[in-house]
């Protein structure tokens, strides 16, 4: 009743009795104090929700509200139980999810829309007079007005706004943009859709629907692979965390799994307790290496070399001494390892050339559709060259026979791996093999071996259309890729794994410093254990190898031991690559709203990697040469150009994407093209042929060709993946920088061929930044206008992961908190208010989009030569050497009832994904009932997609992984394909359809689905290739199978036709210009995934940087910090000539000598001091690295090499570069007081 | 004026300190603490609060036997007013010493320890500032009590505490021509009696006796039986 009466009990007795012998004790004191902990945790309400955040955990969490705030989290335990002999999938979860709820209510929200004061200003005294459209267009015309608001980006300055004026900024800038330019030039950048497919969604349904540019991300952060679209025509698909239980050999390697994959990591430990052996691969003392058997520390960047070598002693002991029979059987059925390639003339030499084709033969080995991509094998049962089925050939224009079964249409074959037997070959040849160990840098060891080695190879010769050539079978040329001895005699070929030539361990010690016996030991039992257990040996691979240069030669290293072992495809086995990916599961449901395929395909969508380094300029200070990189085995050819020259010439050929596409307006190209009576593709070809129309790549600093609009959302861009981050703020945004390099023209280099050059580089080319966030990112600092966003605890949507096969929600706990707004809300109210102002200038238009030969079409089989139309090599036909140009009409007013309603064609033309497509009419009724119709307007009978919640159920409905319904439909369009019946996978499911408020109750697993080469079932775990394997679907390469040989001329040229060990490059950026006297120490640049962050979430929350230092760190080894003289917790120095970076060193005795680790992505807006070198704020870990492109990167029109949007293209690597570290000599914080003019302002 | 002074306001400070007392325990019982800072910081603490909180109590306990005890029991012991004085000057001015050696580490700790100058609230830093000038004044009156050594005037600040605690309307009356120091330090001493409720003096009201008198039990179990039962319960 009352704290103090209820002491006063001294009259009562204390002691009320005792027990244990007087050692315990009752008393009667108070224990009222008690609810104050009981209330401390008392709540009102759980929701489920999750973190929408790029780290593919994708666990869901009990959100606790009280009085209607978040108070904390908790993970949630209710996922669906596995069978008998697995463990649960939980504990999900790890400290930085814990530590969400802070975000939410602490001083870094943003909490109202925000404009950059300068332009605020301007544009409220202009919109007194005159209309939106008027004041933007009045304001850009403006030099002057345009650059007061320009230059202070980053600079502070914002003023609050509502939601209206913010609105109306933005929908004017992107009218005035699709009218002046053209709606291409503006861009929008969101990653990751699997972490809150919505709010993605929303973003790019406005763009798609404006015309606008979607830009990749996959490919950007280079996470992407190339390897795996190379190898299996795959962007990358992997399996879940609760099938290495099954592993019966686990390989880490560069993956550091406790720190990166943390909800994860407990079925590795469950793995090891069940007696799965572990090797871990990394160059530092990681979190991981102690849960290894046994620990490799390789030389950071000298993977290739590492897997080469243990390729070789697999080889060796299971494939050549001894043939281990599940591994041949395997090789035989679903590798590319049979199939023939002609050997090429050079110089007198042989080279490995094209596969052999059905078309080279003499009346094409009776083959009438797509013979040039039938590939060609040796059948040992008939004695005749014949196409086994499968072959890209077989998938576009008929039916039936595009599968593995060891076939060629209805005759059985036994195919001929080997011409090694005497009766099988007719001669040995000597073929050259490209060596690149030569090349090192002073930082690598380099090799004295000569630049190209020739091998002894057992071939045919036959006899085709044009005369007679000779022929191996891919396995023969792959083993002397490998140097391995077979009896043939030649010089490079080794007898026993001591010798020092390339590929053996003795060779792999000298360039990795890993012990020759250790290679050969982790090796043999990664092979041993799969040829017991049937290809159970699995790898865990991650960032650490992928963000090299030559990032293809790790992975495809590594891919080929897996593929020699029979391990992808077999539950417990294969590959997993766990870089950023989060698998969008019901991924086709989902792209119809993302890119309003309802209403217009096709969509724009650009590969970032290749656009930022035009529109950053970071092409005009490229210092790699191609030549540096080029095969001395290249074929002959005008290799000689710059990167940009390659990225254009793959635009031109219709390989990758553009954005802008023409420098002309697309709209004004719809109306010409409509005023001349042809054809769109043929009108804008013949224009394009006679050179009055150009493409943009060609001129990208040309201001018709600038992305003029921005938006940013569900990313930190500049905080966080923009490589060149300096490049980034000089030219996109034009705002103060760090860039010390000089440029091409300035430096008096030779400059791009192709892409035009001006002397004066632009700055700023941005008209307008808009960020979206909850938080006030390194992005939102530099932008014009900030958008507040709901939380993840504050909207609705879905979340999946490649981790696990659940769909679970994020929901809303509680209504977005200040002024903010759910991103589906935002980009709806963008919408209403652009249908509002953009009738003004714009009304119904046709506007020309340009589609690149896109993979898993029919055009995907376009170009078996490189024919350059723009060199006369070939005409340009739309779509086959160039891309499509494709008329779609916009109804500009009409933009927010489309936005907010499912469009015609779902009806009329259907859905479907990865080369198959089915009707959905009863989806789309059903869609009708469930969100209702519009009674009116252009969208008048449409179903509703009002809400979040609506669009969720739209991509629930329509996806085959979350209705039965739907999967079953998507298995029979496959079966057209391969004659083979696979429906059953699905059937069980049938009537199973996964709503909104299904998941909300608990995470589903999904349904399994040709989406996906894995299946969900009661018996095995999700692992890709799985119904390759055992559905006896082909990869959807060119050859069908594995593809352990690239032939496209590109790949043979640049030295990738086999996998060779290539030394990380040399960006030659720390020139005796930018490297200050006395400053000494150099080391590789390493930005792995950190361990108190997600990219750069978390990294400014206070929690975590409260367990770290509570700022940027870089991390160094003892010996690197005693010779600069730094102590642990020193502020340190680290620049190169893209520019400069500030943060305290750890020194730790995990860091290996000679690298410098920096865990990327720690925010620059906390405790970062200014730097020495550029005078101004600190800098990110993307402070000191520049992009560079790959051309092999670039390939199309050919296959798996064709594009795809974050399937295929250049990626963004960052770990070649090299830094100078010093100790600072003074910490300035370049704090002070604002001057009088800057207060009043 | 001096009537209100040391006739009304002594009420005043000792109802507020009352009133206030119950009410912080009933209002804000998380706020009854010491709010120790050694978390912190324990340099400078540990000799600094010993000797602060020792000299501290020796003065308090001087205080109140000196002040309330009436002054026939001296008399009955045989202990001149001459000697209770002496005793008094001695036993307070070595405590005195202490007490303000300790507070000034105290002070001056807080004072310049940027950690603890930043959680420590205004009434944290004022309190221990008005206690050593409390010390100080203290100190003072040794000073003029040393001219006169008879003891007569501590008989009239007896004689006045006590009025005050036996409701005599003429206790006022009885200290009306001391030193000027000495009402001072009596002023200082009721406002520190009026402000206790509201700083961390409160901590003095909850002196942890059972931590002396020792619990014998290893495992203390608090019963349920003393809540009262509700109707239907049955009894246990």
């Amino acid at each position: 009743m009352s704290h103090l009466l209820d002491r006063l009990n001294f009259l009562q007795s204390k002691e009320l009795e005792q027990f244990a012998d007087g050692h315990g004790q009752v008393t009667r004191e108070n224990r009222d104090w008690e609810d104050t902990y009981r209330n401390r945790w008392r709540h009102d309400k759980i929701v489920r929700s999750t973190h929408g955040v790029n780290c593919t955990g994708s666990c869901s969490w009990k959100i606790y509200v009280k009085s209607g705030i978040v108070t904390w989290e908790t993970q949630q335990t209710d996922y669906p139980r596995t069978r008998p002999d697995l463990p649960n999938h939980e504990p999900r979860g790890c400290a930085r999810g814990a530590s969400y709820s802070w975000y939410l209510y602490s001083a870094n929200r943003v909490k109202n829309p925000l404009v950059r004061g300068a332009l605020m200003k301007v544009w409220r005294r202009m919109r007194k007079t005159m209309t939106p459209i008027e004041a933007w267009t009045a304001m850009q015309n403006d030099p002057v007005l345009r650059a007061s608001y320009v230059e202070t980006r980053g600079k502070g300055g914002f003023v609050r706004a509502t939601w209206d004026e913010a609105t109306e900024i933005t929908a004017s800038a992107n009218a005035y943009t699709a009218k002046t330019y053209g709606p291409d030039r503006v861009f929008g950048f969101s990653p990751i859709p699997a972490m809150s497919m919505v709010s993605y969604a929303a973003g790019s349904r406005y763009l798609s629907l404006l015309g606008g540019t979607c830009m990749s991300f996959y490919d950007w952060y280079c996470d992407l692979p190339p390897a795996s679209p190379q190898t299996w025509g795959e962007q990358t698909d992997v399996p879940e965390s609760a099938d290495w239980y099954n592993a019966g050999f686990l390989l880490l390697w560069g993956s550091n799994v406790p720190q990166t994959r943390t909800p994860d990591a407990h079925f590795y430990t469950e793995a090891r307790y069940r007696g799965t052996k572990s090797a871990v691969i990394c160059p530092d003392y990681s979190e991981a290496s102690k849960f290894g058997d046994i620990w490799l520390a390789p030389q950071q960047g000298t993977d290739a070399a590492l897997s080469m070598a243990m390729g070789h002693v697999i080889l060796r002991e299971f494939h050549l001494d001894r043939q281990a029979e599940y591994f041949e059987d395997y090789c035989r059925k679903y590798t590319d390892m049979p199939m023939l390639v002609k050997l090429e003339e050079k110089d007198g030499k042989l080279v490995p050339g094209r596969f052999l084709r059905a078309d080279d033969f003499d009346g094409k080995l009776g083959e009438d559709n797509n013979p040039e991509w039938k590939t060609i094998a040796y059948d040992a049962a008939s004695g005749s060259y014949l196409a086994p089925n499968g072959s890209v050939g077989y998938r576009w224009g008929e039916d039936g026979d595009w599968n593995l079964e060891e076939r060629s249409r209805d005759k059985a074959t036994d195919l001929k791996m080997s011409l090694i037997l005497e009766e099988d070959h007719d001669a040995i040849a000597a073929v050259d093999f490209p060596y690149f160990g030569g090349v090192a840098t002073e930082n690598f060891v380099r090799c004295d071996h000569p630049d190209v080695l020739t091998r002894n190879i057992p071939v045919k010769t036959v006899k085709l259309a044009d005369g007679e050539a000779r022929v191996a079978t891919v396995f023969d040329l792959f083993c002397a890729n490998y140097g391995l001895d077979r009896g043939l005699g030649g010089d490079w070929a080794a007898k026993s794994f001591d010798e020092d030539l390339p590929y053996t361990p003795k060779w792999a010690e000298k360039i990795t410093g890993v012990p020759a016996d250790k290679i050969t030991a982790v090796a043999r039992e990664f092979a041993s254990n799969a040829e017991k257990t049937g290809g159970k040996s699995m790898v865990i691979l991650g960032a650490g190898l992928n963000h090299w240069y030559h990032m293809d030669m790790n992975y495809r290293g590594i891919i080929n031991m897996l593929v020699m072992c029979g391990c992808i495809g077999q539950s417990g086995g294969g590959w997993s690559h766990y870089v950023g990916q989060e698998k969008l599961r019901p991924q086709t449901g989902w792209q119809p709203l993302a890119f309003a395929l309802d209403w217009a395909r096709p969509p724009r969508h650009m590969n970032s990697t290749s656009a930022w380094y035009a529109h950053t300029d970071q092409w005009r200070y490229e210092t790699l040469n191609v030549d540096e990189i080029l095969s001395p085995t290249a074929p002959a050819g005008d290799w000689d150009a710059s990167m940009i020259d390659y990225n254009i010439r793959a635009e031109r050929m219709g390989w990758l994407p553009s954005a802008p596409q023409l420098k002309t307006n697309p709209l004004e190209v719809g109306r010409l093209a409509k005023k001349s009576k042809k054809e769109v593709a043929q009108y804008v070809a013949d224009q394009l042929t006679s050179g009055k129309l150009e493409m943009s790549c060609e001129d990208p600093d040309a201001p018709e060709n600038w992305p003029r609009n921005l938006f940013v959302w569900r990313s930190n861009l500049l905080g966080s993946s923009g490589k060149g981050h300096e490049y980034f703020l000089k030219h996109l945004l034009g705002t103060d920088n760090g860039v010390m390099g000089k440029d091409l023209g300035e430096e008096g280099r030779s400059k791009p061929k192709e892409a035009a050059w001006h002397d004066e580089a632009p700055r700023g080319k941005l008209d307008l930044l808009v960020t979206i966030d909850f938080r006030m990112s390194t992005t939102a600092v530099y932008s014009d206008v900030v958008l507040p966003t709901a939380s993840w605890y504050e909207k609705n949507d879905l979340n999946t992961s490649d981790m696990h096969p659940f769909i679970h929600p994020l929901q809303a706990a509680v209504d977005p908190a200040y002024e903010s707004k759910s991103d589906w809300e935002i980009f709806k109210a963008i919408a209403k208010k652009f249908s509002e102002v953009a009738p003004e200038i714009l009304g119904q238009e046709t506007d020309v989009v340009a589609l690149p030969i896109l993979h898993d079409t029919p055009a995907e089989i376009a170009q078996d030569h490189v024919r350059d139309w723009k060199k006369g090599e070939c005409d340009l036909i739309p779509g086959k050497t160039a891309p499509n140009y494709i008329a779609v009409e916009r109804d500009y007013p009409a933009l927010y009832e489309r936005f907010t309603a499912l469009g015609p064609l779902m009806d009329s033309v259907g859905n479907g994904g990865k080369g198959i497509s089915w009707e959905t009419k009863h989806e789309v009724q059903e869609l009708r009932d469930l969100n209702g119709t519009k009674l009116d307007g252009p969208a008048k009978g449409c179903a509703k997609i009002e809400t979040d919640i609506d669009a969720t159920e739209v991509i629930l409905m329509l996806a085959p992984e979350t209705n039965g319904e739907v999967a079953v439909k998507a298995w029979d369009q496959l079966t057209k394909a391969t004659g083979r019946e696979h429906a059953h996978l699905a059937r069980g499911q049938e009537h199973v359809k996964i709503r909104f408020r299904d998941i909300a109750a608990q995470p589903r697993k999904i349904i399994s689905s040709p989406t996906w080469s894995g299946i969900e079932s009661e018996e095995v775990c999700y692992n890709a290739g799985y119904t390759n394997v055992h559905e006896l679907i082909p990869w959807r390469t060119l050859t069908g199978r594995q593809q352990l040989y690239q032939d496209h001329l590109w790949m043979r040229a640049f030295g990738e036709g086999f996998v060779s060990y290539r030394p990380p490059v040399d960006l030659k950026t720390i020139t005796k210009g930018v490297q200050d006297d006395g400053d000494s120490l150099v080391l590789n640049f390493i930005t792995p995934h950190q361990k108190w962050g997600i990219h750069s979430t978390y990294s400014d929350n206070l929690l975590m940087l409260t367990l770290n230092r509570g700022g940027p760190v870089v991390w160094l080894s003892e010996v690197d910090a005693r010779k600069a003289g730094i102590e642990d917790n020193d502020w340190i120095e680290a620049y190169n000539i893209n520019g400069a970076l500030t943060a305290r060193a750890v020194v730790s005795q995990r860091m290996r000598e000679g690298t410098v680790f920096m865990y990327h992505a720690q925010e620059k807006i906390v405790n970062t001091p200014g730097s020495e070198k550029t005078g101004l704020r600190g800098g990110i870990h993307n402070s000191v690295t520049r992009t560079v492109l790959k051309p092999t990167h670039m390939i199309g029109g050919y296959a798996q090499q064709s594009y795809g949007f974050n399937y295929y293209g250049t990626v963004g690597s960052n770990r070649d570069e090299f830094v100078v570290v010093r100790k600072m000599k003074k910490v300035d914080w370049l704090d002070r007081e604002a001057t009088e003019k800057e207060a009043a302002e | 004026m001096h009537e209100f002074l040391f006739g009304t306001y002594p009420y005043i400070a000792l109802s507020v300190l009352l009133v206030g007392s119950v009410a912080r325990y009933e209002r804000d019982p998380f706020t009854w603490k010491t709010s120790s800072s050694q978390l912190l910081r324990r340099k400078q603490l540990v000799l600094g609060s010993i000797l602060f909180h020792v000299g501290v109590l020796i003065i308090f306990l001087g205080h109140l036997v000196g002040l309330l005890t009436p002054i026939w029991v001296f008399d009955m012991l045989g202990i001149t007013h001459g000697a209770k004085q002496l005793l008094a000057v001695l036993a307070g001015g070595v405590a005195g010493v202490m007490a303000l050696v300790g507070g000034g580490m105290l002070l001056h700790r807080r004072w310049t320890d940027p950690r603890i100058r930043a959680t420590s609230s205004f009434w944290d830093i004022a309190i221990l500032a008005l206690l050593l000038v409390q010390l100080v004044l203290g100190m003072f009156t040794i000073v003029v009590s040393l001219g006169h050594l008879d003891g007569y005037e501590m008989v009239k600040f007896m004689a006045w505490a006590q009025g005050i605690f036996t409701f005599d309307g003429a206790a006022a009356s009885y200290i009306e021509d001391v030193a000027l120091v000495f009402k001072l330090h009596l002023f200082l001493g009721l406002t520190i009696f009026l402000i206790f409720p509201f700083t961390r003096l409160v901590h003095m009201l909850s002196v942890p006796f059972r931590y002396v008198t020792l619990r014998p039990g290893y495992q203390i179990v608090r019963s349920r039986r003393q809540a009262p039962r509700r109707g239907n319960e049955p009894a246990e």
